[in-house]
């Protein structure tokens, strides 16, 4: 097992190695400079020069991408052009706000898209299975944004049961000592501080949840039936067990597999797709910093975004990978009798 | 506040019971139209009862609060609720009142400039403010050094002084700010190098606002950290401790969540009439209406204006800022047949100004005639106009001579500019006028930034569609832009004009001055070097209840005179 894991954290070097030197050639690739952006549309050509000479834009990118790794290895992802603080600051001030609503928004995914697939599957061709791939259906297709604009609309324009954006009402202030604005409610003694905070999450997690919710659905109904018409299932049922301890020691066990994996490459969906649920309930996350940085061409900023999130996903793959190795221990010889000689 | 919480607490058990149920309420809601008058202006949390907020919906976050540093608007917007410069615009307008100066004088050569400042003021921290206080502003901005003297850091002391004490880069002119004196304990004397009259309106600029001293030394002000390649603010004065003499004082600043400012109880003049100011960074324009509606925010600046009509229908307010745009054609006339000045105008006659307008611009926008908005002193009602002719374009063209009316015409694509919503409309429209009067159009899009800004800017486009947003109210700021000095742009050169916009820059007396560049104007029009077609009027929206704001076409807004009634 450890063996495994660590042949896994190996090989991620050449995986985000090869990343970071595609992100900065594709940053770099993008049309005008960052000067220009800067400076307005009627800078000099000398000031403009100026500037590209000071952070160094002219110089080969070859060059400057060995700069950029040998700074980055040293945890220092650069300065921001539009904020002007270190981005490895900007990111961690940010990300509390993003990991709060991913977490929300996965467990929702998570539950509610397990339940409704299991549900879906053992109720097989009645019409709450056809309700549940309907919905899984129209769940996937839907853009974030449309979705984000309309749960906006009906629930808080309309209804006006929800706040429509940020983190917190403008009207409360307090302190926060994590970041993570649930928490620090109940940390500062404030319960309505850490209500309010709440609210604000539930739009945004549910639109940000229904993607991947849609997807765990599907994946479970598929996997439950699958799994239900296995031999040992039916045996079990033969041999008259309660049909509760059928389900959970073996449709569900053997079910979850699939769901595990999905579930992994979900994170990475998620981080994605709360860029544009963040833009939609101006919720200041990283994502929304992301889309500024883009609009103004702040290279470091989207640079160390990207990253971030590129070494989230592929740890995030690796942990499925190890949780998958303890569910079924097949997984692990098999990778360990894989490689050495080349495979099968 | 209590009713709001408790409707919330039964909306978050439905909204837990799932994302199927909430689709369906979703539905059910579209039915029930009684349940949104209840509901609307109070769902962000309610209003505190007497406890006046005002929350206002920004673009961005600020940068940093310290306006030397700055020159994005929702920057500058914090600067002037916080700090105070020694003069100011009117409200609405661009005409110079005082602030922090009640009079000031230029002695008779342009280069003396004396202020007498006004009595009794203090800034936040409780230090007075004085003459050696405005001198050490000064002084400070004048001997900026290293990353500091970066175009992008102090972007308007550049444009109005050009450089610094010691220049660290050769490119830098000499600076147009050569010392000030305290010459008394309220009368400052600036003294400049040259003769400037843009010198007294750019005054009005955030980057000129006095701070306390004591404030700027105490928490760093001047530490910018980092290397000369990635400059950083390290100091803590332009991100905790701003500190002016304005009407508002410095709370609380979560970035990219809200900026806090509270009443000034101390100040000078009559004190704000909300508590408590906040700034609530939106960047998504649909976002931002939604707020309002939602009753997040209780009013936003930039409003989209296909959102306009919507919101006035719904009982919004729709205030309007003063155009302080232009959006224009431009003749590169180094190029046939453009260097032909019939040619020049048989274009002016054959285009459709009023129908672009009323085609592709909001509501508010008028037909430009000059190289300035109205609001701007030293505008000409008396320039040569070009009114929609098609008839006498052909003859101008016929009488010109030329023959061969092919025109590579260049527009930026995927952009949108406060002067030209859709430039591709704009285009459209322009080389149809064009062709109906015998043109050919070779219609080349490039993106904004580099291709069609370096082509446009550098000579390399024959006719091109740009315009200019004016940084403050001056109209050194727009025709001398354009043409003070010879330009690639146009590849047009006039000596009496240019040697009218300098004198006109040296002038002292503003009576003189906008005589001075009334005239430029007329000879801009008689040349045409560009046609200006069109300016707009950028949009902001209040919900009913919140009075009192006027806005500026110089963005110089004064959030103190807004009183806020709860939301019913």
């Amino acid at each position: 097992m450890l063996r495994f894991v660590v042949r896994r954290l190996l090989l991620l070097v050449p995986i985000l190695l090869g990343l970071s030197l595609l992100l900065f050639a594709w940053v770099r690739a993008l049309p005008g400079g960052p000067a220009q952006a800067l400076l307005g549309e009627r800078a000099t050509p000398e000031a403009v020069a100026r500037l590209n000479e000071l952070y160094g834009f002219d110089r080969p990118v070859l060059e400057q991408y060995a700069a950029y790794m040998g700074r980055v290895l040293q945890g220092d992802l650069g300065v921001s052009t539009t904020t002007r603080r270190p981005v490895s600051e900007e990111l961690a001030r940010l990300f509390p706000a993003t990991i709060e609503l991913t977490v929300f928004a996965l467990v929702i995914a998570v539950t509610l898209g397990i339940a409704l697939g299991y549900v879906a599957a053992r109720r097989h061709l009645t019409w709450v299975d056809s309700g549940a791939v309907l919905f899984s259906l129209i769940g996937v297709t839907i853009p974030v944004f449309v979705l984000g604009y309309i749960l906006k609309y009906a629930f808080s324009v309309r209804l006006g049961w929800f706040p429509d954006s940020g983190r917190q009402d403008p009207r409360i202030f307090t302190d926060h000592p994590t970041g993570f604005y649930v928490l620090d409610g109940f940390l500062v003694g404030r319960p309505d501080v850490a209500w309010d905070a709440f609210l604000h999450l539930v739009l945004p997690a549910v639109a940000l949840a229904t993607i991947p919710l849609a997807i765990i659905a599907r994946i479970t109904r598929a996997s439950v039936l699958d799994v239900v018409g296995e031999d040992y299932v039916r045996t079990a049922d033969a041999k008259g067990l309660a049909a509760s301890t059928v389900n959970r020691r073996h449709v569900l066990r053997n079910a979850m597999l699939p769901v595990v994996t999905i579930i992994g490459l979900q994170v990475g969906l998620l981080l994605a797709g709360a860029v544009l649920t963040e833009t939609v309930f101006a919720f200041p996350g990283v994502g929304s910093f992301l889309v500024d940085a883009i609009t103004n061409r702040d290279y470091a900023v989207v640079q160390g975004f990207i990253l971030v999130i590129a070494v989230i996903v592929v740890v995030t793959n690796l942990l499925v990978d190890i949780a998958y190795g303890l569910i079924d221990p097949r997984i692990r010889a098999a990778t360990m009798s894989a490689s050495p000689s080349g495979g099968h | 506040m209590r009713s709001t919480t408790r409707r919330a607490v039964r909306a978050t058990r439905l909204g837990a019971v799932g994302v199927a149920a909430a689709l369906v309420l979703a539905a059910c809601a579209g039915d029930s139209g009684t349940s949104t008058d209840d509901a609307s202006g109070e769902a962000g949390g309610g209003e505190g009862g007497g406890e006046e907020v005002l929350v206002f919906g920004a673009s961005a976050d600020p940068v940093v609060i310290d306006g030397a540093y700055v020159s994005d608007g929702e920057s500058l917007r914090v600067v002037r609720s916080i700090f105070e410069g020694l003069v100011t615009t009117e409200p609405g307008g661009t005409e110079i009142v005082p602030q922090l100066a009640t009079e000031w004088e230029a002695s008779d050569d342009g280069l003396e400039w004396t202020f007498q400042l006004r009595e009794g003021v203090t800034f936040h921290d409780g230090e007075p403010f004085d003459a050696e206080a405005v001198c050490y502003n000064f002084d400070r901005w004048y001997n900026f050094s290293g990353i500091q003297q970066s175009g992008n850091v102090s972007y308007y002391w550049q444009t109005v002084m050009g450089g610094y004490a010691e220049n660290e880069d050769e490119s830098l002119p000499e600076s147009l700010y050569a010392s000030c004196e305290a010459t008394g304990d309220l009368e400052a004397t600036i003294t400049l190098t040259r003769p400037s009259s843009t010198f007294l309106s750019a005054l009005s600029l955030p980057a000129f606002s006095i701070a306390s001293p004591a404030a700027l030394e105490e928490y760093g002000a001047d530490e910018i950290g980092g290397s000369a390649e990635e400059p950083q603010f390290t100091g803590t004065y332009g991100t905790e401790h701003p500190t002016g003499t304005g009407p508002f004082q410095f709370e609380s600043w979560e970035r990219g969540s809200q900026l806090v400012l509270s009443r000034n109880d101390d100040y000078w003049g009559d004190p704000a009439i909300v508590q408590t100011l906040v700034f609530r960074p939106i960047a998504d324009g649909p976002a931002r209406r939604q707020a309002l509606e939602s009753g997040g925010i209780d009013g936003y600046d930039l409003v989209d204006p296909a959102d306009v009509q919507a919101l006035e229908d719904a009982g919004y307010q729709i205030l309007r800022r003063p155009a302080f745009n232009v959006g224009y054609i431009g003749f590169q006339q180094t190029t046939p047949p453009l260097d032909n000045p019939q040619i020049r105008q048989a274009i002016a006659h054959a285009i459709d100004r009023e129908n672009i307008i009323s085609t592709n611009y909001p509501e508010g926008s008028t037909v430009a005639t000059q190289f300035m908005p109205e609001s701007v002193f030293g505008y000409a009602e008396d320039v040569t106009t070009y009114d929609y002719d098609p008839e006498r374009a052909r003859q101008l063209i016929e009488e010109s001579g030329v023959t061969d009316l092919t025109i590579d015409f260049w527009y930026p694509t995927e952009v949108s500019r406060p002067y030209m919503p859709d430039p591709t409309a704009n285009f459209q429209l322009i080389a149809e006028d064009l062709e109906a009067v015998g043109f050919t159009v070779n219609p080349i899009g490039a993106p904004w930034n580099p291709d069609f800004l370096d082509a446009a800017l550098s000579g390399g486009a024959p006719m091109y569609l740009l315009g200019w947003t004016g940084d403050f109210g001056d109209p050194d700021n727009f025709v001398g832009t354009f043409f003070q000095a010879e330009s690639p742009e146009w590849g047009y050169d006039n000596p009496e004009l240019r040697d009218l916009l300098n004198q006109a820059e040296a002038e002292t007396d503003e009576d003189a001055r906008a005589e001075l560049y009334q005239e430029a104007n007329r000879i801009i029009m008689d040349d045409l070097p560009g046609l200006p077609y069109a300016s707009t009027e950028p949009a902001l929206a209040f919900r009913p209840g919140v009075e009192g704001f006027v806005p500026s076409p110089v963005q110089n807004e004064d959030f103190a005179v807004v009183s806020v009634e709860p939301a019913e």
